[in-house]
C-alpha cells in the first residue's frame, strides 16, 4: 500500500477518506442518537437527482447533488413537522422522487452516463482534487456550526418539548441539523456513494456509542473509528481488487458486529441493574 | 389571604380536531398552593399543563402566567414531564440533563457561566442528587431520574413547578422522599401536581382539582364522593377500590 502512495490518486483517495470519516464521525452522532438514520437516508438518496441534472447541464454532479440534498433536507423536515402526515411517509416520497428525477435527467442527457455507477456506491480512487476542496470546505462548515450550536443540538436530541419549553427554538434547529446532514452526504457521495452514505452515517457512531457516554468525546471517537473504517477498506480493496465503497461498508459492518459483541460479552458479567 | 395569582384560566376550551379535551376549565394559582390536579386518563391533565406552559394554544379563553402570555412567561415555569426519558444509552451526564434547566437565560450559542453552574449545583443539592452528577441519565434507576429532571426544572428559579405524573413508577419510599421534598419546595414556589392516583395525592396536596375535560375545583381539600363521581362517571368504589372515604383524610 505505502508504495501506492506515489500515485497522485492514492494520495487524493487518503485526503478524501479522512475529510469523510471526520464529517460523518461528527455528524454521525447526532444520526444515532437523535435516531434521524432514515430522513438521512431519505436525504441521500433524493440528492440523486442533484447527479442526474448535473450530468445534463455539464457541472460537477457533486455540487448539483449538494443542493439537492439541502432542498430535500428541509422540504422532508418542513413537512413532516408541520402536517400531520407520517414521517416515513414523507421520506418515503421524497427519497423515490428524488432518485427518478435522476434517472429522468441523465435519459435527458448526452449519450451514455459512464461513471454514474460511481457515484451511486463511490469511488474513492476517482476523488479529482478540485472536490478534495469542496470536501474541506464542506467539513470546516460542518465543524463550525457544530461548535457553535453544541448545547442547543444536545438539548434538541434528548428532550424537544423541555427544549422548547426553555425557549430553543426546535425547528430552526432541526432543520440546521437536517442540513448538516445533506452537506455530510455530499462529501461522502464521492468516498462510499449515495446508497452506501447510510452506513458512514450510523456505523462509527454506533460504534463509539458503546464506549463513552460523553458527547463530545463520541464524536471524536467516532471520527477516529470511520477513518480506520475507510483507510482499512481502501487497502482491502487495493490488494483484493474489490469496488472500494462496498469494502469500506463491510469493513464497517464487521467492525460493529465485533464491537457489539464484545460489548454484549462485557455486560453479561456485569448486569445493569434496571430501574423498579 | 391576599397572595398573588401566578396563574389564571379562565373559560378555556381546548379541542384536537372535533374532540373536546377542555371545556371551560377555570383555574387560579396563587403562591405557595400545592394543588393537586386528579382525573382518569385522557381526561386531559397533560393538556392543562401544556395550555399553561403554552405549547398547547387553547382554540377559546383566556390564560395568563403572571399576568401575561405564557409564551412571554414561560421562563419563571419549572416543567417535569412524564416519562421523559427514553433512550438509556442516550449519551449525557446528570450534569448536562440539569443545566439544559438554564438554556433560557442563557441565549443562543453563548456558554455556560458560573452563575448557571452554581443553580445547577444547587438544584443538584436541594434534589440529593449531587453525588450522582457525572453519571450517565439512562443508567440512574426511574426515582434517581425523576430527582434529576426535577432538579432541572428547579435550576431556572421558577415561581411556579409543573409535575405530570410525578410518582409513576416510583416505589412507596421513594414516593415519601418526593412529597417530602415538595413540601420544602413549596416555600418558595407553587405547584401543581397532576395524577391518576388519588389516594397518594390527596394525602401530600393542600388543594385538590378534579378534571375530566371540565375541572371540578372547589379550593380545598375535602372533595365529595360527588365530585369524584362527576369526575370519572363511575362509581366512586371503582376508583377508591371500595372504600371512598379512605381516599380522603378522615372526616
Amino acid at each position: 500500500m505505502l508504495e501506492a502512495l506515489q500515485y497522485d490518486f492514492m494520495r487524493n483517495a487518503l485526503v478524501a477518506g479522512i475529510l469523510a470519516a471526520t464529517a460523518c464521525g461528527v455528524i454521525g452522532v447526532y444520526v444515532v442518537v437523535k435516531k434521524i438514520a432514515s430522513i438521512s437516508g431519505g436525504i441521500a438518496h433524493a440528492s440523486f437527482g442533484g447527479i442526474g441534472l448535473g450530468f445534463l447541464l455539464g457541472i460537477n454532479p457533486v455540487l448539483v447533488a449538494l443542493f439537492f440534498a439541502l432542498a430535500s433536507a428541509l422540504g422532508m423536515g418542513i413537512v413532516s413537522r408541520r402536517t400531520s402526515l407520517p414521517q416515513d411517509t414523507v421520506i418515503g416520497i421524497f427519497w423515490a422522487v428524488g432518485m427518478a428525477l435522476g434517472v429522468i435527467f441523465i435519459g435527458f442527457g448526452p449519450g451514455y452516463a459512464g461513471n454514474l455507477f460511481s457515484y451511486l456506491f463511490g469511488n474513492i480512487l476517482l476523488v479529482p482534487t478540485s472536490d478534495l476542496a469542496l470536501m474541506l470546505i464542506l467539513d470546516a462548515v460542518i465543524a463550525s456550526v457544530v461548535f457553535l450550536f453544541y448545547k442547543e443540538f444536545l438539548a434538541i436530541s434528548f428532550d424537544e418539548e423541555f427544549s422548547a419549553v426553555v425557549g430553543v427554538p426546535v425547528e430552526s434547529l432541526y432543520l440546521t441539523l437536517l442540513c448538516l446532514v445533506a452537506l455530510t452526504v455530499a462529501v461522502l457521495i464521492r468516498v462510499v456513494g449515495i446508497i452506501l452514505v447510510i452506513a458512514m452515517l450510523t456505523i462509527p457512531a454506533a460504534v463509539a456509542k458503546q464506549f463513552t457516554y460523553n458527547l463530545t468525546k463520541m464524536m471524536l471517537l467516532s471520527s477516529l473509528i470511520g477513518i480506520i473504517i475507510v483507510l482499512c477498506g481502501l487497502w482491502l480493496s487495493y490488494e483484493l481488487d474489490l469496488a472500494s465503497g462496498a469494502t469500506i461498508v463491510i469493513v464497517g459492518g464487521a467492525l460493529f458486529a465485533v464491537s457489539f459483541g464484545l460489548r454484549g460479552l462485557a455486560t453479561r458479567k456485569r448486569p445493569v441493574a434496571q430501574p423498579s | 389571604m391576599a397572595s398573588e395569582e401566578l396563574v389564571s384560566l379562565r373559560d378555556v376550551w381546548v379541542y384536537y380536531g372535533n374532540v373536546a379535551v377542555l371545556e371551560g376549565v377555570n383555574l387560579s394559582i396563587k403562591q405557595h398552593d400545592l394543588l393537586g390536579i386528579i382525573g382518569p386518563n385522557g381526561g386531559g391533565k397533560t393538556t392543562l399543563l401544556k395550555v399553561i406552559l403554552g405549547l398547547v394554544k387553547p382554540s377559546s379563553g383566556e390564560v395568563a402566567v403572571l399576568g401575561s402570555t405564557p409564551q412571554r412567561n414561560r421562563k419563571f415555569i419549572g416543567y417535569v414531564a412524564q416519562n421523559s426519558l427514553v433512550d438509556r444509552d442516550f449519551p449525557m451526564s446528570v450534569w448536562e440533563v440539569v443545566l439544559m434547566g438554564r438554556y433560557g437565560k442563557v441565549g443562543l450559542i453563548k456558554r455556560f457561566s458560573d452563575d448557571d453552574k452554581k443553580a445547577a449545583y444547587k438544584a443538584l443539592e436541594t434534589v440529593e442528587m449531587l453525588d450522582y452528577k457525572d453519571k450517565q441519565i439512562g443508567r440512574l434507576s426511574g426515582g434517581e431520574q425523576q430527582r434529576v429532571f426535577i432538579a432541572r426544572a428547579l435550576v431556572a428559579e421558577p415561581k411556579i413547578l409543573l409535575l405530570d405524573e410525578p410518582t409513576t413508577g416510583v416505589d412507596t419510599r421513594v414516593q415519601t422522599k418526593f412529597y417530602e421534598l415538595l413540601a420544602r419546595l413549596k416555600q418558595s414556589m407553587a405547584i401543581v401536581l397532576v395524577s391518576h392516583d388519588i389516594s397518594a395525592v390527596s394525602i401530600h396536596v393542600d388543594k385538590i382539582a378534579c378534571l375530566n375535560h371540565r375541572l371540578y375545583y372547589h379550593g380545598s381539600k375535602e372533595v365529595g364522593p360527588e365530585i369524584l363521581e362527576a369526575t370519572y362517571r363511575c362509581p366512586v368504589e371503582m376508583i377508591a377500590h371500595g372504600v371512598p372515604h379512605r381516599v380522603l383524610k378522615e372526616h
